[in-house]
């Protein structure tokens, strides 16, 4: 055998690993959309995303799903408010002032944390967390929005810190020497030039971390109550998409209304992280630093 | 060198000719003993147990049958003997007209066995001072009508109603038997298993909720629903307002294996089994209305 031809050969095996995801993702696109589209034969899109009410079994049915898409996004946007500032803090604190034996437990038990399986979170929530809430605040129900967005957090801190302590590195040696010499302090060598220098990196790992929070099915479904309407407190039940979808996917009877019904709430979630990711994308590339000067 | 040639053809035709005929007889081999000694089981998370149970007792009698189970809800399980990747499915609801046209289409025959009472229950925290409710209270108390426990008879508390996810066979039954079809408050909670509603409740004194008789333990309250207590006697008797059969559905009339396991679960010590598990054994109801099983 040539060597050329082994060359060949040996790219032609790594395209094939290379587009076995590629295209795998593709069959997975394209059954999502075969399933969930025939829903919209009966029922517009607007009445689906905007719809009030979640009734899949009754008859006749309705397919609204706006109190999941706020149940959602309320519990993810309340995640990243805790998850953002410890994930942000934890990252500069390892990568700039740590000294390295503080450095190594915290970031070895901080990936420890993104290895914990999310049922193993959710039930933790589930028996620690919500009676705590429900006897500290003397709530109804301890399975809400607050207790959810905690458990969410946990689960998105450690995205958010590896991704931004990543980026925090790869801020050049020389800004902050540069820094340094000019008199700045730690404090302001790290608020002032490095963290701004690394805001792309950062603002990615917050957008991956919040898409990991909106995707998340198993802690949705354990603590967040579940109840599909529009919550009117901090503390009321939600019912966030995935979790009905895992819920209810087990029973609806096969190629029913309420089958597509669910396929088409997975579209829209799809759709969602899809938009997440493509924010990711645009902002790491867009506010790239790029190039130091040196001698 | 001919001769030689033709012979090392033959060789490698005898050779292929094995081959062939192995990988014959190995299928066959595995397709017979598939027919031999293997069931899926299949459907409601509330037969679970039931089946589960059975299923150890039958297997250790009958070593080399192999009968494998899983959950997934009676629409997933109906649609696994649909579509022949089941042999029963578990059901804690009758079977829908749509499915039975769909199973039709597909040349499949469903046949309905009962094979035990459910009853379910509503279920309060232990220190709610209710101890019972009629079921137009519980209708309302399910449709967001009635909203505070003083108004039943208990402590100035809000009620928070938990339920179970609209597709589960125990909230289609407690929907048509209690709400007679009126829709769920949407503010209600859901849980996913009657194992979590249970859990649930038992950690929150504002909460109710439902589960079959085979879920109650100490960690929760039962109430009796228009004065009756759920035990095996009143669901029987049909004096208890909120029981439902279990059934087990099989492709045509069960054969082989299939027909030995459901006769099994029929039998009396299949039923010890099941009363064992919570639930009320359908023998007795057997013997009062024979004219029902015939039906189906």
């Amino acid at each position: 055998m040539s060597r050329h031809l082994k060359e060949t050969i040996i790219k032609g095996i790594f395209a094939v690993f290379a587009f076995a995801s590629v295209l795998i993702l593709a069959l997975i696109v394209v059954f999502l959309f075969r399933e969930g589209i025939p829903l919209f034969k009966g029922v517009s899109v607007i009445d689906f995303i905007f719809g009030m009410e979640w009734y899949p079994t009754y008859d006749p049915p309705s397919y609204g799903i706006w109190p999941l898409i706020v149940g959602s996004l309320i519990v993810t946007i309340f995640s990243c408010l805790l998850a953002v500032p410890l994930g942000v803090l934890s990252a500069v604190y390892v990568s700039e002032i740590a000294p390295a034996s503080v450095k190594d437990i915290v970031k070895s038990i901080i990936e420890l944390l993104a290895g914990l399986p999310s049922v193993v979170l959710g039930f933790f929530g589930m028996v620690v967390v919500a009676p705590f809430l429900q006897d500290t605040f003397d709530l109804p129900t301890g399975l809400n929005i607050v207790n959810c967005s905690i458990i969410l957090a946990i689960m998105a801190i450690p995205t958010i810190s590896s991704i931004s302590e990543d980026a925090l590195y790869a801020v050049p040696r020389e800004f902050k020497e540069a820094s340094y010499a000019l008199g700045a302090t730690k404090y302001e060598t790290i608020a002032k030039v490095i963290v701004p220098a690394a805001l792309s990196g950062i603002s990615t790992a917050v957008i991956l971390g919040m898409a990991r929070a909106i995707g998340e099915t198993m802690v949705g479904l354990m603590v967040a109550g579940g109840a599909a309407a529009i919550p009117e407190s901090i503390f009321d039940s939600v019912r966030p998409m995935p979790a009905s979808i895992a819920a209810e996917m087990g029973e609806a009877p096969f190629e029913s209304g309420h089958y597509h019904a669910l396929f088409a709430t997975g579209i829209v979630l799809f759709l969602m992280t899809l938009i997440f990711n493509i924010i990711a994308d645009y902002v790491s590339q867009k506010f790239k630093e790029t190039g130091s000067a040196t001698l | 060198m001919k001769s030689k040639i033709e012979w090392r053809g033959k060789m490698l035709k005898n050779l292929l000719e094995l081959a062939v005929s192995i990988i014959f007889v190995l299928i066959l081999g595995v397709s017979l003993t598939v027919a031999a000694g293997k069931v899926v089981i299949k459907g409601s998370t509330t037969v679970l147990p039931i089946a589960q149970a059975a299923l150890e007792t039958y297997m250790k009698a009958h070593p080399g049958v192999d009968i494998s189970l899983s959950g997934g809800g009676s629409g997933e399980g109906i649609k696994a003997l649909i579509d022949k990747s089941a042999d029963i499915a578990t059901s804690s609801r009758e079977i829908k007209d749509k499915e039975v046209e769909l199973a039709k289409s597909r040349g499949v025959n469903p046949v309905a066995h009962t094979v035990a009472i459910d009853a379910l229950t509503p279920i309060v925290h232990p220190k709610n001072k209710v101890n019972g409710l009629t079921i137009d209270q519980l209708s309302q108390i399910y449709q967001g009508k009635i909203k505070n426990w003083e108004e039943v008879g208990g402590d100035d508390l809000q009620i928070v109603v938990v339920s179970r996810d609209s597709s589960s066979g125990t909230f289609e039954t407690w929907g048509h038997l209690v709400l007679n079809n009126a829709k769920v408050t949407p503010r209600a909670q859901l849980q996913a298993s009657s194992g979590a509603v249970v859990q649930a409740v038992s950690k929150n004194r504002y909460a109710i909720s439902y589960v079959g008789i085979g879920y109650l333990n100490k960690s929760v309250k039962a109430l009796t629903v228009n004065g009756v207590p759920a035990t095996a006697k009143t669901a029987l008797s049909k004096e208890y307002p909120i029981a439902r059969p279990l059934y087990m559905y099989t492709n045509g009339q069960p054969a082989g294996e299939i027909a030995g396991f459901i006769k099994f679960v029929l039998s009396l010590a299949g039923q010890k089994l099941v009363a064992k598990e919570g639930f009320i054994p359908v023998t007795a109801e057997a013997k009062e209305k024979p004219s029902k099983k015939d039906k189906k």
